[in-house]
C-alpha cells in the first residue's frame, strides 16, 4: 500500500505545528521521520492515524484522497499506530485490549473474548511474540506491552505501521529486536513510518529517510547520509556533537552510597544493594533503560522514598532519614528528570520558581513572611546570567519553552552552594541550543570541584558527560565503567550483564558484534 | 526476550515485602469491640426474630437466639479471624476473600443480635425490617447504579441527589396530571435525564469541573423542585392539592413466590419500579463486564486517550452514558412518589443521593456490590427508625451514621482496596 | 494529556492529585466581565421562571392574541415587583413600616457575616488544591463546641466571648483536620470524606440535642440559649441584627490575603494546590500541607458556626447551619478563589437571602428561587465559552494548546 501527505498543515491557534507537509510511504518500505523533540513528528502522524483533522491539506492511499474522521477510519484504511506512550487499558488483560474497538460478538453484542484469543496467540506465534492473551497488561514489562500495542495493529490487518519513538522505553538489545520484528513486517509487504530522533537507529532501518524541523519538511536523505549530516539537517545548522571539555580533576570521595536498597509501597524492590561513590569534581553518568531504577536512585538520595535501608553520606553526614528539606540544606541541588511535573509549578511566575525551594531562607523571607522586591531582583539577575527567553520574569513559567523551562530549574538548583549536583534528564526535550548551553553550565558545576550525578538514557549525553559511567538494570547496579566505554560495553550492562562478564563477551566475540552493527 | 523473561519472575517475586495493616487492624479493633460490647456489656436473655406474620400462608417458627450466648460466639469467631487475617497479611501479603466476608457477615449478625437483644421487646419482625429497609434500598440502588453508568464512563456524579429530587417532582406532578402513573414514571426518567443532560453539557462539553457541576446541580434542582412545588403543587383547586395527588404504582405480587418467608414479602410483592429494580442491577452488571458495549465503556473510564486511538469516541460514550444514568436516577425519584409515599413534599429524597454515592463506593464501583451496600444501608436506616419506638443500646443516630463512616473506612483503606475507574473526574480533551 | 496516561499507567492512590491542579487553575482564570453577565443571565433566567408561574401572567395570556400587552405587563409587573422586593429587602425599603425594617442593608451584612467567614474557608483549601464540600459539617460541629462553652459556662464579658469563638474555631478546624489527615495519610478522596462527614456532623449534633446538650425545658431537640457574655455584641444597637462577627470576618478576609499572597505558608499551600509533585520535589511537606490547610479551612467553617450561634441564632438546633455550607461553595466559585472576590460574593449572597425573605413577603415568590439563581451564577460563571457564546464576545485569553 502506498501512502502520500500532500501539503499537510496543522495549527493550534497561532502555532504551526505541521507546515505544507509532503510525504510519500511507498509500499513496503520503512520509511524514517527524524527530528528534534517539538519539530512536529508526533503531530504529523496523529494527523495521518485520525486523530487529528489537518487544517490543510490531503491524504492519499494507493493514490486515491481519503478523509478520516477519525482513527476507526484510519483503521479501516489499513493505518495502525503503536503510541510513544502506549495506548493499553493497564486493567484489562491483553485479549480485551487487542479486542477494544474490534470487539467480535455472538448475539445482542456479548464479547466472544475465545475469537481475540485466538488471533492473539496466532500473531505471536508467527512472529515468536509469546505474549499470553491472558495477562492483565499491568503486569507486563514495557518490551511486551509494545508487542501488544504491534499485536492490536497487526490484528487489524495494518498494511501501515506507525511506529512513534519505539526504542525511548527499550534497551539497545531489545531495540536490535525490534528492527528484526521490523524487517520482518517489511518482508510480508507491511509500510513502516518509523519517527526517531536517534540518528544511529534511523541509519540503521531505513529505506528512506524525511527530516522535519520546526514543522516542515527540510529534506529527504539516503540511510548512508553521515550523522553529522543528518544532524546538522535536523538542527538547521552545523552542530558541534562532542563537548569541550577538560579531563577531571577528582578530588576526595566526598559522596558514598552503600547497600542502598528501596523499595515501593507496593513492595517491589526497585533498588537492590546498591554502592557507590563519586569525588569532588567528578561527573558520574548512570545510564540505563528508563525504568532502572534511576528515577528512585536520584529520589533517594532527596529523600522521598519511606522503604529504604543502606546508607547515604554526604561529606560525612548521613541523608538516609532526612526530610527533603533538610537533604537540600545539606547541600544538595537537585533537578528532576520531569520538569513539569516535578520541578516547576506551571502557573507560578518564573520568579516564584526561582525560590520554589529557597522561600525560607532569609532574604528571600523573613517571619513567615515573603520579601516580594528580593524575589523579584534575584529573577531579574537569574534570568539575565542563565539566558531564559521571556518577556519578563513575572510571567507564568508554563509560557516558557522546555529549554528556557529547564534553565529555570538549573539557575535555581546552581543558585546557591553546593556540595552534591543531580540532575535527571538534564536536556530532555530540549533544543539542541540550549543542550549545549546546559551541558557547560553542568561542566563550569564539576569545574568548580562539586561531585555531579548525571541520570540520562541517552547514550550520547552519558557519553558526553560522564568522567565514570554506572549502569542500572532491574535496580542493580551492573558495575562502573570509564567515561570513555563503548557502546556495546555500555548496552550488554544496560540488558543485565555485570561489567565483566559484558567486557569478557565482548572480547570473546568482538567479530561477530561489529558485523552485525552498520 | 530474554531481558523481559528475567525482569518479570523477580519482581512478582519481590512483592510480598511491604504490606498493608490497615485490614488486620481494624478486624481487630472490631474483635475487642465485640468481646466488650456484645458479650461483657451485651444483654442477656434472647432476641427473637419473627419470620413469619400472622397472614402467611407458611408459618415458620421464630428464631430465637440467646443474646449473651451468641455474643460470646461472635466475639470469639471475630478474633479468629483476626488473628487469621493477619496471618496471612504476615505470610501471604494479602486477606483472602473469604476471611473478609465472613468477619462482616458474623459482625453484622452480632451487632443485630445485640441491638434486638437489648430492645425492651427483646422481639423485631424480619419481615417488616427488610419490606421497610426497600423503602430505602430501592432509590439508593437506583441511585447508585446511575453513579455506576457515569463513574464507569469517567464521569463523577455527585448530582445522584439532584436526579431522584427531580424523579420525584416530577413523577409526582405528571403522575398528578394525567392520573396516570406510568406516564409519571416516564416523566421522572426524562427530568433524571434532563440532569444529566445539564451535568454532561457542563462537564464533558465546557469542561467544567465534574463535582462543582454535581454540587452545583444539587443545589440548582432542589432550589427548582422548592420554588415550583410552592407556586404550583400548593395551589388549590376546591381545597385540594391537584398538582400533588399522584395516581399510585400498585404493588403487583408474584404469585408462590412471594409466599416464601421474609424474601418473598421483601423482593417479590414490589411495584414494577421494584421489579425493574432487580432486572436492572444483573443486566446493568452483565452489559458492563461481559458484552462490547461494558469494554468500551470501561475503557473510556480507564484509558480515554487509548480507547479514542481505537475508534471510540469517548465523549460521545460518556454523554450517553450520563443521560442513561439519569434515566435511571429519575425512575429511583419516581419510586418516592408513586410508590413510597403520596405526594412530593420539599427536599424529600433527604441526603439519600449522598448515600447512593456511599453505596457505589463502598460497593466497589460494581452494580452488585453498589446494591448489597444498598441494602445494608437500607437495613441499617429502617433499624434505626424501627428501634426509635423501643429503648436500645445503641442510638439510631449512630445506626444513620454507619453508612458515611464506612464510607470514610473504604476510601480510606480500612475496609479493602476501593478503587476508582482511573481516569474517573478526568475530561478527555483531545490532542 | 502526558498526565492522564501517567496516571492510567500507576494505580497508586496520588493517581488522582493532577484533579486538584486543574481545579484550581479553572476557577483562577476568568475575568470580570464574565461574572458580571453570568450574574445577567442567571437573574433574567430566575426572572422567566418568576413569570411563567405567576397566575396574573398566565391568566393574562389566555387572550394573548386579543391583547399581547396585557400579557407584556404582567410579565413586566410579575418580574419587576420580585426583583424590586429583592432589592429593596437587600438595600433599602422606603416603603417598609418601621425604620429598621427599611434598612435591609445591615441585614444583608448580617447574612454575608457567616458566608464570609464559610467562603474563606472552601477558598482557601482550594488554593491548596483540595474541595473541602464539608462546611457544612465544619459549621455545624463549630457552632456545638461554641455553643457547649455558650451556653455550658458563665465567664466574664470578652473572655466568654474568647473561648467561644476560640472553641467554634476549634470545633470545625477537628470535622475537617480529619479530611485533611486521611487525604494526607490514606490518599482518601477529601470531596468523599467531607460529604461523608457533614451527615455523620447532623447525626452527632441529633445525638447531642437529645442527650447532652439538650434544653431540659423544652421537648425539642434544641439546646438552652447562650448566655449573655458569649454573644457577639451588636453593632447598632438592638434594632438591627447586624454583630461584631462581621468585624471579625472582615478581618479574617485580611488574615486569609495576608496568608495566600504574602506569608511563605501560603506560598506552600498554592504551591501544592498548583502542583503538589513540585512542592514536595522541593521540599515541602504535601502531607502537612493538607492537614493544616484542612484545619484552618475547618476552623474558618468553624468560625461562621460562630456567627451563627453567638450572633443570630443563639441558640444550637441540627439546622443551625441553614444552606451556608452550601452556599460556601458557590460564594468561594463566584468569588473566583480569592479572599476580596469571596468576600464581595458573600456580600452579594447575603444580599440575595436578605433581599429573597422581603420578596417571599412581599411579593409572593418563593425564596427557593434565590438558590435556582446563585446555582446558574455559577454554573455559568464556570462555563465562560457559554457564556461568550450568549453574547458573542470573542475569546481574548489565549488558551494554551499542548501538542
Amino acid at each position: 500500500m502506498k501512502l502520500e501527505l500532500k501539503g499537510i498543515t496543522k495549527s493550534f491557534g497561532a502555532l504551526v505545528a505541521n507546515d505544507h507537509i509532503d510525504l510519500v510511504v511507498e509500499s513496503g518500505e520503512i520509511h524514517s521521520l527524524l527530528g528534534e523533540n517539538g519539530a512536529g513528528k508526533s503531530t504529523l502522524m496523529n494527523v495521518l492515524y485520525g486523530l487529528y483533522e489537518p487544517t490543510f491539506g490531503e491524504i492519499l492511499i494507493d493514490d486515491q484522497p481519503v478523509k478520516f474522521s477519525g482513527p476507526a477510519d484510519a483503521m479501516a484504511a489499513g493505518i495502525g499506530m503503536v503510541h510513544q506512550h502506549f495506548m493499553l487499558v493497564p486493567v484489562f488483560t491483553v485479549a480485551e485490549n487487542v479486542a477494544l474497538g474490534g470487539e467480535s460478538t455472538t448475539f445482542g453484542g456479548i464479547l466472544n473474548l475465545n475469537d481475540t484469543r485466538a488471533k492473539v496467540r496466532e500473531v505471536s506465534a508467527r512472529f515468536g511474540f509469546n505474549v499470553d492473551p491472558d495477562a492483565l497488561v499491568e503486569d507486563l514489562p514495557v518490551g511486551v506491552q509494545q508487542r501488544v500495542e504491534i499485536i492490536k495493529a497487526l490484528v487489524r490487518e495494518a498494511k501501515i505501521l506507525i511506529l512513534d519513538e519505539p526504542t525511548a522505553v527499550l534497551t539497545p538489545q531489545e531495540t536490535d529486536e525490534l528492527m528484526e520484528i521490523m524487517r520482518q513486517l517489511k518482508a510480508n509487504g507491511t509500510s513502516i513510518v518509523f519517527i526517531s530522533h536517534k540518528l544511529r537507529e534511523v541509519k540503521a532501518i531505513s529505506d528512506t529517510i524525511t527530516v522535519i524541523r520546526r514543522g516542515k519538511v527540510v529534506g529527504s536523505a539516503e540511510p548512508g547520509t553521515s550523522t553529522t549530516e543528518l544532524a546538522s539537517l535536523m538542527v538547521g545548522r552545523a552542530v558541534n556533537l562532542t563537548l569541550d571539555k577538560a579531563a577531571a580533576t577528582p578530588g576526595d570521595l566526598t559522596f558514598k552510597v552503600s547497600n542502598l536498597t528501596v523499595m515501593s509501597d507496593a513492595g517491589q524492590r526497585l533498588l537492590d544493594d546498591i554502592s557507590f561513590s563519586v569525588a569532588d569534581g567528578e561527573i558520574l553518568a548512570v545510564a540505563g533503560v528508563q525504568g532502572n531504577g534511576q528515577t528512585e536512585l536520584t529520589e533517594a538520595v532527596l529523600g522521598l522514598h519511606k522503604h529504604i535501608s543502606g546508607s547515604i553520606m554526604l561529606d560525612g553526614n548521613e541523608l538516609v532519614g532526612r526530610s527533603v528539606r533538610q537533604v537540600l540544606d545539606a547541600g544538595v541541588g537537585f533537578v528532576p528528570e520531569d520538569r513539569q511535573d516535578d520541578g516547576l509549578v506551571g502557573e507560578f511566575s518564573i520568579a516564584e520558581n526561582l525560590v520554589l525551594d529557597l522561600y525560607t531562607k532569609e532574604p528571600y523571607s523573613r517571619w513567615g513572611s515573603m520579601n516580594r522586591a528580593v524575589i523579584g531582583k534575584n529573577a531579574e539577575e537569574k534570568v539575565a546570567e542563565f539566558d531564559v527567553r521571556t518577556q519578563s520574569a513575572q510571567d507564568a513559567a508554563d509560557t516558557l519553552s522546555g529549554g528556557n523551562q529547564q534553565k529555570v530549574v538549573l539557575a535555581r538548583e546552581l543558585s546557591r552552594p553546593l556540595k552534591l549536583f543531580i540532575a535527571s534528564q538534564p536536556t530532555r526535550g530540549v533544543d539542541v541550543g540550549s543542550i549545549e548551553f546546559l551541558h557547560k553550565r553542568i561542566v563550569a558545576e564539576r569545574d568548580a570541584g562539586t561531585p555531579v550525578i548525571i541520570v540520562s538514557t541517552e547514550l550520547d549525553e552519558i557519553l558526553e558527560l560522564g568522567d565514570r559511567i554506572a549502569v542500572l538494570f532491574a535496580g542493580k547496579l551492573m558495575g562502573i565503567v570509564p567515561g570513555k566505554s563503548s557502546r556495546e560495553l555500555l548496552g550488554l550492562m544496560m540488558a543485565g550483564l555485570p561489567a565483566n562478564e559484558a567486557q569478557a563477551q565482548l572480547d570473546g566475540n568482538a567479530a561477530t558484534m561489529e558485523g552485525e552493527r552498520s | 526476550m530474554s531481558v523481559t523473561a528475567k525482569l518479570s519472575p523477580s519482581i512478582a517475586a519481590d512483592r510480598v515485602a511491604i504490606r498493608s495493616w490497615r485490614t488486620p487492624i481494624m478486624f481487630g479493633v472490631l474483635a475487642v469491640f465485640a468481646v466488650v460490647v456484645f458479650v461483657l456489656l451485651g444483654p442477656d436473655g434472647h432476641a427473637t426474630f419473627r419470620l413469619s406474620q400472622d397472614g402467611d400462608a407458611w408459618q415458620v417458627p421464630n428464631l430465637v437466639v440467646p443474646a449473651k450466648i451468641f455474643g460470646i460466639v461472635v466475639a470469639v469467631g471475630a478474633l479468629a479471624l483476626a488473628a487469621r487475617s493477619y496471618q496471612q497479611m504476615k505470610n501471604e501479603g494479602r486477606i483472602s476473600k473469604w476471611v473478609t466476608m465472613t468477619f462482616a457477615v458474623l459482625f453484622v449478625m452480632g451487632l443485630l443480635v445485640w441491638i434486638i437483644g437489648g430492645t425492651n421487646t427483646q422481639n423485631i419482625t424480619l419481615v417488616g425490617l427488610f419490606t421497610g429497609a426497600m423503602l430505602i434500598t430501592t432509590p439508593l440502588v437506583f441511585g447508585s447504579l446511575s453513579g455506576v453508568l457515569c463513574e464507569r464512563s469517567g464521569v463523577v456524579n455527585i448530582a445522584i441527589e439532584g436526579q431522584l429530587l427531580a424523579g420525584a417532582f416530577t413523577a409526582s406532578l405528571v403522575s398528578s396530571i394525567t392520573h396516570n402513573a406510568f406516564a409519571g414514571l416516564f416523566a421522572a426518567a426524562v427530568a433524571g435525564m434532563f440532569v444529566s443532560f445539564l451535568l454532561a453539557v457542563f462537564s464533558i462539553k465546557y469542561v467544567v469541573n465534574q463535582i462543582i457541576v454535581g454540587v452545583v446541580l444539587n443545589v440548582l434542582i432542589s432550589g427548582l423542585t422548592g420554588f415550583l412545588f410552592e407556586k404550583i403543587m400548593k395551589t388549590k383547586v376546591d381545597g385540594v392539592t391537584i398538582f400533588n395527588q399522584p395516581t399510585q404504582l400498585p404493588n403487583l405480587p408474584i404469585p408462590v413466590l412471594s409466599e416464601i418467608p421474609v424474601i418473598g414479602p421483601t423482593l417479590f410483592r414490589q411495584s414494577i419500579i421494584g421489579y425493574f429494580m432487580l432486572v436492572l442491577i444483573v443486566v446493568i452488571w452483565f452489559g458492563l463486564f461481559r458484552t462490547r458495549w461494558g469494554l468500551r465503556i470501561r475503557a473510556v473510564g480507564e484509558h480515554p486517550k487509548a480507547a479514542d486511538t481505537v475508534g471510540i469516541n469517548v465523549n460521545r460514550t460518556r454523554f450517553l452514558n450520563v443521560i442513561a444514568g439519569g434515566a435511571v436516577a429519575g425512575v429511583g425519584g419516581a419510586y418516592f412518589t408513586l410508590v413510597a409515599v403520596s405526594s412530593f413534599s420539599k427536599d424529600m429524597t433527604g441526603g439519600l443521593g449522598f448515600i447512593a454515592l456511599a453505596a457505589l463506593i463502598f460497593g466497589r464501583w460494581n452494580p452488585i456490590g453498589a446494591a448489597l451496600a444498598a441494602l445494608l444501608f437500607g437495613v441499617a436506616g429502617n433499624l434505626q427508625s424501627i428501634l426509635s419506638l423501643a429503648g436500645t443500646p445503641i442510638d439510631g443516630q449512630f445506626l444513620a451514621m454507619l453508612p458515611y463512616a464506612l464510607t470514610i473506612l473504604a476510601v480510606s483503606g480500612f475496609v479493602g482496596k476501593s478503587r476508582a475507574p482511573a481516569a474517573d473526574g478526568e475530561p478527555y480533551i483531545k490532542g | 494529556m502526558s498526565q492522564q496516561i501517567e496516571t492510567a499507567k500507576t494505580p497508586s492512590p496520588p493517581a488522582k492529585e493532577s484533579e486538584g491542579t486543574h481545579l484550581v487553575r479553572e476557577i483562577m482564570s476568568g475575568n470580570a466581565v464574565i461574572s458580571v453577565l453570568a450574574v445577567v443571565v442567571a437573574l433574567v433566567i430566575g426572572g422567566i421562571l418568576i413569570a411563567v408561574t405567576d397566575p396574573r401572567v398566565s391568566a393574562a395570556s389566555g387572550y394573548f392574541f386579543a391583547d399581547p400587552m396585557a400579557t407584556l405587563s404582567a410579565i413586566w409587573s410579575s418580574i419587576s415587583e420580585a426583583y424590586g422586593a429583592l432589592w429593596r429587602g437587600a438595600t433599602y425599603d422606603p416603603t417598609a413600616r418601621t425604620w429598621q425594617g427599611q434598612l435591609g442593608i445591615f441585614e444583608t451584612l448580617t447574612f454575608a457575616t457567616p458566608l464570609i467567614f464559610s467562603g474563606l474557608a472552601v477558598t482557601l483549601a482550594f488554593r491548596a488544591g483540595l474541595f473541602n464540600i464539608g462546611a457544612q459539617g465544619q459549621i455545624i460541629l463549630g457552632a456545638t463546641f461554641a455553643g457547649a462553652v455558650g451556653f455550658g459556662m458563665h465567664l466574664p464579658p470578652v473572655v466568654h466571648l474568647l473561648v467561644v469563638i476560640l472553641a467554634g474555631a476549634l470545633g470545625g478546624a477537628i470535622w475537617g483536620g480529619i479530611a485533611g489527615f486521611l487525604k494526607a495519610k490514606t490518599g482518601a478522596h477529601e470531596v468523599i470524606v467531607t460529604i461523608m462527614l457533614n451527615y455523620i456532623a447532623i447525626s452527632l449534633v441529633l445525638y447531642l440535642l437529645k442527650n447532652q446538650l439538650k434544653d431540659p425545658n423544652s421537648s425539642n431537640p434544641i439546646s438552652p440559649q447562650m448566655d449573655a457574655n458569649a454573644l457577639f455584641p451588636l453593632l447598632l444597637g438592638p434594632n438591627f441584627r447586624v454583630h461584631a462577627g462581621l468585624i471579625l470576618a472582615i478581618l479574617a478576609v485580611i488574615g486569609v490575603a495576608w496568608l495566600l499572597n504574602r506569608s511563605t505558608l501560603g506560598f506552600e499551600y498554592r504551591a501544592i494546590g498548583a502542583n503538589p509533585k513540585a512542592a514536595r520535589t522541593a521540599g515541602m511537606l504535601v502531607s502537612r500541607g493538607y492537614i493544616t490547610v484542612m484545619l484552618i479551612s475547618g476552623a474558618l467553617a468553624g468560625l461562621a458556626g460562630v456567627a451563627q450561634i453567638a450572633g443570630t441564632e443563639k441558640s444550637l438546633d441540627s439546622e443551625i447551619a441553614g444552606s451556608i455550607g452550601f452556599d460556601a461553595i458557590t460564594v468561594a466559585l463566584l468569588g473566583r478563589s480569592k479572599p476580596w472576590g469571596t468576600f464581595f460574593a458573600a456580600l452579594l449572597f447575603g444580599a440575595f437571602k436578605a433581599g429573597g425573605t422581603s420578596m417571599a413577603v412581599n411579593a409572593d415568590v418563593s425564596i427557593d428561587i434565590v438558590a435556582v439563581v446563585q446555582s446558574l451564577i455559577v454554573l455559568f460563571i464556570a462555563a465562560p465559552p457559554l457564556i461568550r457564546s450568549i453574547f458573542r464576545i470573542k475569546e481574548s485569553r489565549r488558551e494554551g494548546v499542548s501538542a
